[in-house]
């Protein structure tokens, strides 16, 4: 490992991987599977248990704020574990000098979108700092959903076996791409809005309909790749993934081809990956596709017996070839 | 989306992997000279489609495996002096130099920026009048117009405090380098980009000197396969010559004023290439007239640097001599979290292609 904190530490790829294998799990006597909530199992209620930071630049970007982000990303991590989120904690780190009005824009759209997703923002702490000690604003949130038991390993895909089908919500790459123009040193302008949306409601609506739902995961940071290769390492199978099926936007394709950007890298911040079991695909498909955050999904791939656990891509032009998780962050190229 | 689809549409990308497996009738080594090349080839999966008796292996033109230990250092040394900001492409910043690299420099402090082309760096100059904003030109004859242009710009806007760092260097003459070094080839799959500037004449000597095919080639699987097959024919009718099959971007002559602005601005030098040491006049420096912009001039440096770790066969790997996997260090120590050396380091390195994309049967 190197020897101080690099940006590729924070990349969501492999380095993040190593970084929170080596410093924290050990220390902290982490023993449970990594998954996106802890479940706790008290006194018998089942609860699912998440916290995030949020850093994003700039703070404001076509799509959302670094305030909706927050509660986003905490409903999203909840949501996907198969819980039900109820409450947020917030903690703000302020630099000394940022405007009150950009304060209060980004709480209202925190209120907004929590009164949205049907939750609570109960507790939280305040802190300012001098000016430079933090960029702007950052925002750590903690929140807590209730979890029926009956889907409590969803985190874990326990009952994935080959054959099942894997499912993604809609295009990929939308929120890396405008975050990209939106720091508006790249010289390039763009259309594209951030994905940014709570997604509670859309995987309430499809565990409902369907018994038959294995694993959930939200795709953020590190692309679908790390998330591909996360799941294929946890359950010890391969996965196969059709490219031709992959949405992509037309702008978000054709600046990944400019800047040699591979969008199954990119962050997304309203996509859920899920597996259903085989032949239940097109149900679920149909009940994602009946929402706004689900029209354009699509069956993308499935599972398949291999044990060297590799994620293989079906190219569009009919070779195939290995998804692997990303190094670190993307750079563009140079020609 | 226009000039992609058509080019990746799996119909006419099978009909051609069809005709090449009917047109095979012995081995074939082809050398893709262009890093964009080795990166598409593994991306789309083109070895899958390929029958076993065509090998294909990468050659010097990924600008950043190329870039020699001691310009890493130099511009690491650069970006430690005051009121320096170094601006660069982002590919290089990961290059191992002898002890660090400019990722690492970054972390622990340096002022070092990534832009998307020298006229962004011009800007940064434009906003610090009071620092020094150097340039890293990086790149062949596709990248070198570009800091042309900003240099002329430069010198226009009479603006002070803007330097190049040049480690432009020209295609033809590592291709020259690889031929005589004996590496066992049987045709170019030649760049594309670069002739798109220069024009397809400048791989003219390859057939008349040496007897070997050479098609310019596009960047999409169907450009790709199309070449293969074209240097197939060459080779099995014993027709050597040099083939535009990237028509929609190629001409014989190339873009004249591109040229015009490279020569007016850059003089050809001796230039020192990782794996190969020096490669005479392979290199671009910045004529008499500009050379106030030429930071090695204004600013000498003498660097001390070390070579590569000795097991590391990038050199031989970058003259096609080997391939990525015959390396000891290829992805059991030297892999993209942790690069020893450049070829791991680019998207479009061997070794980074290689293993990011292993090939799947």
């Amino acid at each position: 490992m190197n020897d101080f904190i690099s940006l590729n530490h924070g990349s969501g790829g492999k380095l993040t991987h190593e970084l929170i294998e080596k410093v924290f799990v050990k220390r902290f006597a982490m023993s449970e599977p990594l998954t996106d909530s802890f479940i706790i199992k008290e006194s018998g209620s089942t609860l699912a248990l998440t916290t995030d930071s949020y850093v994003v630049d700039p703070l404001f970007f076509p799509g959302g704020n670094i305030g909706k982000l927050a509660i986003c990303g905490t409903i999203n991590d909840l949501a996907v574990s198969g819980a039900d989120p109820r409450y947020i904690a917030v903690s703000f780190i302020i630099e000394e000098g940022f405007p009150m009005d950009d304060l209060v824009l980004i709480a209202d759209s925190m209120a907004e979108e929590a009164a949205k997703a049907g939750v609570k923002i109960v507790t939280g702490d305040t802190k300012v700092v001098d000016k430079g000690k933090c960029d702007k604003l950052f925002i750590t949130t903690s929140g807590i959903g209730f979890l029926n038991s009956e889907i409590e390993n969803i985190s874990t895909g326990k009952r994935i076996k080959p054959g099942d089908k894997l499912i993604i919500n809609g295009p990929l790459g939308n929120h890396a791409i405008a975050i990209l123009g939106a720091r508006n040193n790249m010289a390039f302008r763009t259309t594209v809005t951030s994905d940014c949306s709570s997604l509670n409601h859309l995987i309430r609506k499809v565990l409902q309909n369907c018994k038959e739902i294995l694993f959930m995961r939200d795709v953020t940071r590190g692309g679908l790749a790390t998330v591909l290769n996360e799941l294929a390492g946890m359950i010890r199978c391969g996965i196969i993934v059709n490219e031709a099926t992959i949405p992509v936007d037309e702008q978000v394709r054709g600046l990944c081809e400019m800047l040699g950007f591979d969008p199954l890298f990119l962050a997304n911040e309203g996509k859920v990956l899920m597996v259903a079991s085989a032949g239940e695909e097109n149900k679920v498909l149909e009940i994602l596709r009946s929402d706004p955050l689900g029209r354009y999904s699509e069956v993308i791939g499935e599972i398949i017996t291999d044990k060297k656990e590799l994620v293989v891509l079906n190219t569009s032009a009919g070779g195939k070839r290995i998804i692997d998780m990303p190094a670190g962050i993307q750079l563009p190229r140079i020609c | 989306m226009k000039y992609i689809d058509e080019f990746r549409n799996k119909n006419l990308v099978t009909k051609l992997a069809d005709q090449i497996h009917k047109s095979v009738i012995r081995d074939y080594t082809f050398m893709e000279v262009c890093g964009g090349h080795t990166s598409a080839i593994h991306r789309f999966g083109i070895p899958s489609l390929l029958p076993e008796n065509i090998r294909l292996i990468s050659g010097p033109g990924c600008p950043v495996c190329v870039t020699g230990t001691d310009f890493i250092d130099r511009a690491i040394a650069y970006s430690k002096m005051e009121d320096v900001i170094i601006t660069t492409f982002g590919d290089l910043i990961k290059v191992p130099g002898s002890s660090s690299s400019l990722e690492k420099e970054k972390a622990a402090g340096a002022n070092i920026r990534i832009v998307l082309s020298g006229l962004d760096a011009l800007e940064i100059a434009r906003l610090n009048s009071g620092k020094k904003i150097i340039f890293l030109g990086i790149g062949f004859e596709t990248t070198a117009p570009g800091s042309a242009v900003t240099i002329k710009q430069a010198a226009k806007e009479n603006i002070n405090n803007f330097f190049l760092l040049s480690t432009h260097k020209l295609m033809p003459p590592a291709m020259e380098a690889i031929i005589k070094d004996g590496a066992s080839l049987d045709g170019f799959i030649c760049p594309g980009h670069v002739a798109a500037i220069t024009g397809s004449s400048i791989f003219d000597f390859i057939p008349e000197r040496y007897n070997l095919g050479c098609v310019v080639t596009g960047f999409e699987p169907a450009d790709i396969l199309q070449s293969i097959l074209m240097l197939i024919k060459m080779v099995n009718q014993n027709t050597p010559k040099v083939e535009i099959q990237y028509n929609r971007a190629v001409t014989l002559c190339g873009n004249l004023i591109a040229q015009r602005c490279l020569s007016e601005v850059f003089e050809t030098c001796d230039a020192s290439w990782r794996g190969f040491g020096v490669i005479p006049l392979s290199g671009l420096k910045l004529r008499k007239d500009f050379e106030r912009f030429d930071i090695e001039k204004i600013l000498p440096l003498k660097i001390i640097f070390k070579e590569d770790n000795e097991l590391c066969i990038c050199g031989e790997i970058l003259r096609g001599l080997k391939t990525p996997e015959d390396c000891p260090l290829f992805s059991e120590i030297c892999f993209p979290e942790n690069p020893l050396g450049a070829c791991m380091v680019s998207n479009e390195g061997a070794c980074n292609s290689w293993y990011k994309y292993r090939f799947v049967k």
